[in-house]
């Protein structure tokens, strides 16, 4: 089960991350993980929020450009090595992994991780058979 | 069924044109002769006078008037009444210098929303129609041009002038407008404006567009027509001859038919000013013959273009212009390189880009710095850095073939570009190589 990742394009300009975020506190949609890609014109904000659909509505009526891109989510026990290990498992199959961030779950214990690759279920199958929960 | 507003005119034959080119000119020459010291030194220093101007054929004894001429006489230099009879003034946008002005009286009115009236009813317009007009009203001729030609036609008007795209969109859609005029790349955002709101192309009323002041081109037009669902129609006009016009499309969109019964055109050879046969590539002169105010004898207006006097199927006899080819006057010389925007233009459009641009140029360290902004479209954003960075790299690319210099791509966010809701103002050139 893919998740569905809010993407959005962020020009570089002082404030602009700020007014985004502040759009997003606004409509109660919380963050459960945040990265940012950027150049020295633009960012490519990509987020997990607790509602999907209504972050994007909500940037995108104040013309802000975004897309929902599908990402797997994996779940990983909190020890070294671990993250490691399950690129391993991708690697060995072949599948390449364009970016992935990471965040300390809620649960104690275990950190989950995001990741983007071309095929979302051969790598969701990938990680299973290497013994990693999907989320 | 072919329509027109002043059919006598419209479909005069040519030789009966000529005639009444020959007799009118006659009648110009002697009255700016008469009134305007300025012309007539300029024709004394030519050693002409009116007694060697019998007709058209004459014309090109004539001196030039430039648009420095009409600065330096700004602002009542030029006037060929007394300004009690003068009803009116509008002027041009200006943006470097100083302004130019025209004057009208009530006849020079009149004539000025014949012209406009012909536009309007070429593109299909009757007094059964809902013309908007949202070209700015006030000092700029759009407006006020287009406003007088909907009244002669006898239809309905709504004098919207320029911005507030809601409320263009709310009197477009609660009362039926029929006929969109405004500047293409407004029109082109009101396409944008509509989509976004949900509203499809058929769901309005509109059949026709009558779009000007603004150099645009075959693309922007095929845009504009899908987006709004209807035929867009190409008008030309300065404010110096009166305002949009001089010269309008026909149902067959190929050429703008000229009023020559109110103005000769002539094309010229730019650096030599030696007239060029019809067919030729060159500058747009225009003769006015029947202004009483403003009159303008070989106004050189700068726009690069050919004339075509093959019969249009339409039945209009006068000459058709095709659309300026680029002013001789926004050519940007690039690294030594000829650019015209309108070429960028293309490109975008031929890339699958929206042509919403700004182009900018610097000088950094005695070298031409050129900067093309654009808008990425959502369909077209990634989620990764690469794949944005490689579509800059292939406009980039694109925009070099067409060009011969590369400049720096830079896609920037939906509708970060500053939109006029007038003229676009789509290059900033920051070198100063005129002062």
């Amino acid at each position: 089960m893919a998740i569905q990742q809010l993407t959005a394009f962020v020009e570089n300009r002082r404030g602009r991350l700020v007014e985004l975020t502040r759009l997003l506190a606004a409509a109660g949609v919380d963050l459960r993980a945040l990265s940012i890609a950027d150049t020295q014109e633009f960012g490519i904000l990509r987020a997990i929020v607790s509602d999907t659909p209504k972050a994007m509505d909500i940037l995108r009526r104040s013309g802000v450009l975004v897309k929902s891109t599908p990402v797997v989510g994996v779940r990983l026990t909190d020890r070294p090595g671990e993250l490691s290990l399950a690129l391993a498992a991708l690697d060995e199959a072949g599948i390449n992994v364009e970016y992935l961030y990471a965040f300390l779950a809620v649960t104690p214990g275990v950190a989950d991780l995001v990741l983007r690759v071309q095929d979302n279920d051969a790598a969701e199958r990938v990680l299973r058979e290497a013994g990693f929960e999907i989320i | 069924m072919q329509t027109y507003y002043q059919k006598e005119i419209e479909t005069m034959p040519p030789e009966k044109l000529r005639a009444l080119q020959d007799e009118k000119l006659v009648r110009q020459v002697r009255h700016v002769w008469d009134h305007v010291p300025y012309y007539r030194a300029k024709m004394e220093a030519a050693g002409v006078t009116p007694e060697d101007i019998c007709g058209v054929r004459d014309l090109h004894k004539l001196p030039f008037l430039s648009k420095a001429d009409l600065r330096d006489t700004y602002p009542y230099g030029m006037l060929a009444v007394p300004l009690a009879d003068c009803v009116r003034i509008q002027s041009t946008s200006g943006t470097t210098g100083k302004r130019v002005i025209a004057y009208y009286t009530q006849h020079d009115i009149d004539l000025w929303e014949d012209c406009c009236a012909r536009a309007i009813v070429a593109a299909g317009g009757t007094k059964e129609d809902v013309v908007q007009v949202c070209y700015g009203y006030g000092l700029f001729t759009g407006g006020a041009g287009l406003h007088g030609g909907s009244h002669k036609v006898g239809a309905l008007t709504l004098p919207m002038s320029s911005g507030n795209t809601e409320r263009q969109l709310q009197f477009m859609m609660d009362l039926k407008s029929t006929i969109l005029c405004c500047t293409p790349s407004y029109a082109a955002y009101i396409g944008e404006a509509m989509a976004e709101k949900g509203i499809k192309p058929e769901e309005n009323c509109l059949k026709a567009g009558i779009f000007g002041a603004e150099p645009w081109t075959e693309e922007m037009r095929r845009g504009i027509e899908k987006s709004l669902g209807i035929k867009a129609y190409d008008i030309y006009g300065l404010t110096e001859t009166s305002g949009p016009g001089v010269a309008f499309e026909c149902e067959y969109q190929n050429g703008m038919h000229i009023n020559e019964d109110h103005f000769i055109a002539e094309i010229i050879d730019p650096d030599t000013g030696e007239v060029l046969p019809d067919g030729q590539k060159g500058e747009l002169v225009f003769t006015s013959l029947d202004k009483e105010a403003f009159p303008l004898l070989r106004y050189r207006t700068r726009d690069i273009c050919v004339l075509d006097r093959t019969p249009c199927p339409c039945g209009r006899t006068h000459v058709r212009m095709a659309k300026p080819m680029g002013r001789s006057d926004d050519m940007l010389i690039i690294r030594g390189v000829n650019v015209f925007p309108s070429q960028i233009e293309t490109v975008l459009l031929q890339e699958g880009y929206a042509p919403n641009y700004r182009i900018e140029i610097d000088r950094v360290n005695n070298s031409d710095t050129f900067d093309v902004y654009v808008e990425l479209l959502p369909e077209q954003f990634s989620d990764t850095v690469s794949a944005i960075t490689a579509m800059e790299r292939k406009l980039g690319d694109a925009l070099r073939i067409m060009l011969g210099i590369s400049p720096k791509v830079h896609l920037v966010a939906p509708r970060s570009i500053e939109r006029s809701e007038g003229k676009a103002k789509r290059v900033i050139d920051k070198r100063k190589l005129h002062e």
